[in-house]
């Protein structure tokens, strides 16, 4: 188990370099000067220059980018050109803000769309099924800005039940959780339905109700910790999905979370506080790979075996 | 036979499935009896219906496309063809019990191989943990599963095919159900394997006294293991009778096709696979008129493409259980 | 593959066969009905867009601001914004770039991925190496993030959109290709063409390309609706289409500022585009149906 934990981790590492090199060569081609374009007409040459000396703008791009990864292994990723204060802070700052409206958000999705996907594959064909497939077909093409702004127009500006936007306190979260884990919620319900029919074709599926086993009994005792697997396993990608998704739902809001950092880096063309921001989600989304191959070791025996062997 | 010594009782049993193009009868008007402490063979060609006869006696014909319907259905006297759903659950398991093809997929990969086999008692006497542990256990040395008390933790996937076996028949029996049909029970098993399951069951049957329908393609285990056949073909029972009236005096053409490609007992087992009967089992959904055994019969006459002979007694020779459903053999042959 | 006894030449064959699995297909998509009332929507949008000018009498870019904000009426049927502009041409004007953003990224992306998957999954060895790692990080990368990381390189602007898009959608082809050229690999056809020693480039263009042609026609229509709304979510969130350009996220965006007075202003773009990727989405899982049943779930 843990010789498979440390194995994924080595493997994940490449990747993560191959990112960190790609993102920053994006971010470092720039045409023109970032630091005059940050800058504007406002700043005299001499100021220009000492910024670019202090971002060592002006060294090789390869003797940057190692300097970068190595500052960026001991947590720094460089100051802010605009707020001037150190990237990591500003980012660890609003980092459980976002935490707080992903895990909040997956919650919503699991639990919406774990049931809603057993319901359909338990009632298939019936008009349950289909009125749920279809809500969360819905629920897929729905831009997240859109159905965010239809919340907030019906339940905090007309009904007056929540607050609009900000960030105050828990109640200032139901209405992003909730337009966040709508989004996945639908891909959920259905793959938790395709997975729970597939898995209730199964032999064993048959022996379980050859002993006299409830139908309900057969579903939770037998087909259900099979079909969840697969559903684990999208996990990963359910993390990046929340975090694009957060960067909308943070702006319609005004959460004051990673996305929102994103967004207003983007806008005041502050460059290391973009990479940084960026580095961090994509870090993320790597752990969130790492955390579902484990979990789907977790439950899957046959692929523990399997790892053993190969371990 | 006395009545009391008849554990199950079928008549009529008939099976249809509507799918997109209509109603198919799976299964067409069966009828057989299982004696107490008897192993009673059903053999047939694949698609003959044999498993789902087996599948309709449990109860776990695929709903709502499947409809089972009989006359009469009893076990051990108790009159269950109109249970329903939850009655016939309760007796899934507890009184009758069922061995699958596929040890290697018939049991639940993430589940460890106690809490399966156990799952019977829980369901049925709703024991707790530790006594089903030690039952497990008593199950497992009954069935011959070696080191009994290190497989109990196992996962399926660290058992061989044997064992998984085993272990399948050990869940179809601690319930001691008054009936086991193992369904083509040796079929995925390789050949040492195959006969050391066959032993087990027979063995089984000796010492606990168990009643078991045989389901099978190969007539070499038929031979070996049962009191009584049943031979299918298309959905209907053809021949029925004592193991050794029908092996001596085979009635039905098809019968007879099926025992003369038979490898002698000399030959090694592992060759015997279902002899080749020219043509073709018939779809289900087109059969021919008259006999359905027609098109491929060496022996049909003009009566055979028009009616349905019936299963009547077959031939003087044989005893008074042996019947079948052939022209050759009908009282008013032919004239009809 | 054909016997050699078979009267007809053997392109003949293939012709006739080619023939009726288009035939068997266009039967099988008809009778999805979802999937027929989405490529209604789709065309009636495209007559929309590219006759725009035609069919609404209003300017899409006129400023009026003695006729903001109008609620609906019979000169304005879906009401006016905050220019005065009417919203229904606006819309009808966004559906231009929405359409020219659903198809043209997901073209270059579906090259690109072809390429890619079918180098990968023939090749193997060191190739199928990079390119496959290479798609892992792709996949990696939250698809909006890299999508604005590239914004804020290249510039906000139409072309930069099509870049953007199809850097974040060829890997996910890539992947689809490589696993069914890893299949096709193995096919007789394709082992008797390399035992007579055609040329690896040959093999691949004119045996193993065509055979990924099916699935490559659903991951199109399935990966339009998806470049319409990250075009739609950069455009809201200010790095995609700019004003006055008419991008249906772009008008939902200003629309939202006032959402109290006239809350059609945001909501309509918006139905819009849930239309449109629903419209989409219903055309490709019937293609996906018709074409490849072993694609489904």
């Amino acid at each position: 188990m843990l010789m498979f934990a440390l194995r994924r981790i080595l493997v994940s590492i490449p990747v993560l370099i191959g990112i960190t090199l790609i993102l920053f060569i994006m971010l470092n081609v720039v045409p023109g000067d970032p630091v005059a374009l940050m800058m504007k007409e406002h700043a005299s040459a001499d100021v220009i220059e000492r910024v670019r000396q202090q971002m060592h703008l002006d060294d090789p791009l390869l003797t940057r980018y190692l300097s970068f990864l190595w500052d960026a292994l001991h947590g720094d990723l460089g100051k802010s050109i605009k707020l001037n204060r150190p990237v990591t802070d500003l980012i660890l700052k609003a980092f459980p803000n976002t935490l707080m409206l992903a895990v909040s958000a997956a919650l919503v999705s699991w639990i919406v769309g774990i049931p809603v996907g057993i319901l359909s594959a338990v009632r298939r064909d019936s008009f349950l099924d289909r009125f749920f497939m279809g809500f969360s077909l819905l629920g897929v093409s729905m831009p997240i800005f859109w159905s965010a702004l239809l919340l907030q127009y019906v339940f905090a500006m007309k009904l007056r039940l929540l607050p609009v936007s900000g960030f105050y306190g828990w109640q200032y979260m139901i209405l992003p959780a909730i337009v966040l884990g709508w989004s996945s919620a639908g891909v959920i319900a259905r793959l938790m339905r395709s997975s729970l029919l597939e898995v209730m074709r199964l032999d064993y599926i048959r022996t379980a109700r050859a002993k006299g086993l409830r139908e309900t009994g057969v579903i939770t005792r037998h087909a259900l910790k099979n079909a969840l697997i697969p559903v684990v396993t999208i996990m990963a990608i359910q993390v990046a999905g929340l975090l694009s998704g957060a960067v909308i739902t943070e702006a319609i809001f005004s959460i004051p979370g990673v996305g929102r950092i994103t967004i207003s880096a983007i806008s005041s063309r502050d460059m290391p506080l973009l990479q940084g921001a960026v580095l961090f989600a994509t870090v993320l989304v790597i752990l969130g790979n790492l955390v579902a191959d484990i979990l789907y070791s977790v439950l899957d025996p046959r692929i523990r075996a399997q790892m053993r062997k190969e371990a | 036979m006395a009545e009391t010594d008849i554990i199950l009782s079928v008549q009529g049993l008939t099976t249809e499935f509507s799918g997109d193009r209509g109603d198919v009868r799976v299964l067409d008007d069966v009828s057989f009896d299982v004696g107490r402490g008897r192993i009673v063979g059903v053999v047939g060609e694949s698609g003959s219906g044999k498993s789902m006869t087996a599948l309709s006696l449990m109860g776990l014909v695929p709903q709502p496309q499947g409809r089972v319907s009989a006359r009469s259905i009893t076990l051990d006297g108790q009159e269950i063809s109109r249970l329903g759903p939850s009655a016939m659950r309760r007796i899934r398991g507890r009184d009758i019990a069922m061995v699958f093809q596929e040890p290697m997929t018939s049991l639940n990969p993430v589940r460890r191989v106690w809490e399966q086999v156990g799952e019977p008692l829980a369901i049925h006497h709703g024991l707790g943990r530790r006594a089903i542990r030690a039952r497990v256990l008593e199950m497992f040395e009954l069935v011959g599963i070696p080191e009994p008390k290190t497989r109990l933790d196992a996962y399926p996937h660290q058992l061989s095919g044997g064992l998984r076996q085993r272990a399948m028949i050990a869940m179809g029996l601690i319930c001691e159900p008054k009936l086991l049909i193992a369904d083509e029970p040796t079929t995925a098993l390789d050949v040492t394997t195959q006969s050391q399951i066959l032993r087990l069951m027979r063995d089984l049957r000796d010492r606990v006294g168990t009643s078991i329908i045989l389901i099978t393609h190969d007539l070499g285990i038929i031979a070996e293991m049962c009191d009584e056949v049943n031979v299918m073909y298309a959905g209907q029972l053809v021949e029925q009778g004592e193991v050794f009236a029908l092996f001596d005096q085979p009635a039905h053409p098809y019968t007879r096709g099926l025992l003369a490609s038979i490898p002698r007992a000399t030959e090694p087992r592992a060759g015997r696979r279902m002899p080749s009967i020219p043509g073709m089992v018939p779809n289900l959904a087109k059969l021919p008129p008259g006999c359905r055994f027609n098109p491929r019969c060496g022996e049909v006459m003009p009566v055979c493409l028009r009616r349905d002979p019936g299963l009547t007694a077959a031939g003087t020779g044989s005893g008074p259980g042996h019947t079948a459903r052939c022209w050759l053999h009908s009282p008013n042959g032919g004239t009809a | 593959m054909t016997s050699p006894s078979a009267p007809l030449p053997a392109d003949a064959i293939e012709a006739l066969e080619e023939a009726s699995f288009l035939r068997d297909t266009v039967r099988a998509f008809r009778k999805n009905r979802m999937a027929m009332v989405g490529l209604a929507f789709v065309l009636l949008l495209v007559l929309g867009a590219v006759f725009a000018p035609w069919i609404s009498p209003h300017d899409p870019y006129r400023v009026a601001l003695d006729e903001q904000l109008l609620p609906a009426s019979t000169t304005y049927w879906l009401g006016t914004d905050n220019f005065g502009r009417d919203v229904l041409t606006r819309i009808l004007y966004g559906a231009r770039i929405s359409l020219v953003v659903g198809i043209v990224p997901s073209l270059i992306s579906l090259m690109i991925g072809t390429m890619m998957g079918i180098l990968s999954g023939y090749l193997g060895g060191r190739t199928d190496f990079v390119v496959m790692r290479l798609a892992d990080m792709m996949i990696a990368f939250p698809s909006l993030l890299l999508a604005m990381v590239v914004m804020y390189t290249l510039g906000a602007n139409l072309l930069n959109i099509f870049i953007a898009l199809a850097l974040v959608g060829w890997a996910s082809v890539a992947r689809v290709v490589r696993s069914q050229t890893l299949a096709l690999r193995e096919k007789e056809f394709i082992e008797a063409a390399r035992a007579n020693g055609t040329a690896r480039i040959t093999v691949m263009l004119r045996h193993i390309f065509p055979n990924v042609v099916p699935t490559l026609i659903v991951l199109f229509t399935l990966a339009i609706p998806e470049a319409i709304m990250w075009e739609s979510s950069l455009s809201f969130l200010g790095v995609g289409v700019q004003p006055p350009e008419a991008s249906w996220g772009l008008l939902v965006a200003k629309g939202k500022e006032y959402m109290f007075q006239a809350p059609a202003v945001a909501i309509a773009p918006g139905v819009a585009i849930l239309l449109t990727v629903l419209a989409f989405n219903f055309i490709g899982d019937g293609l996906r149906d018709a074409l490849d049943p072993s694609m489904k779930d």
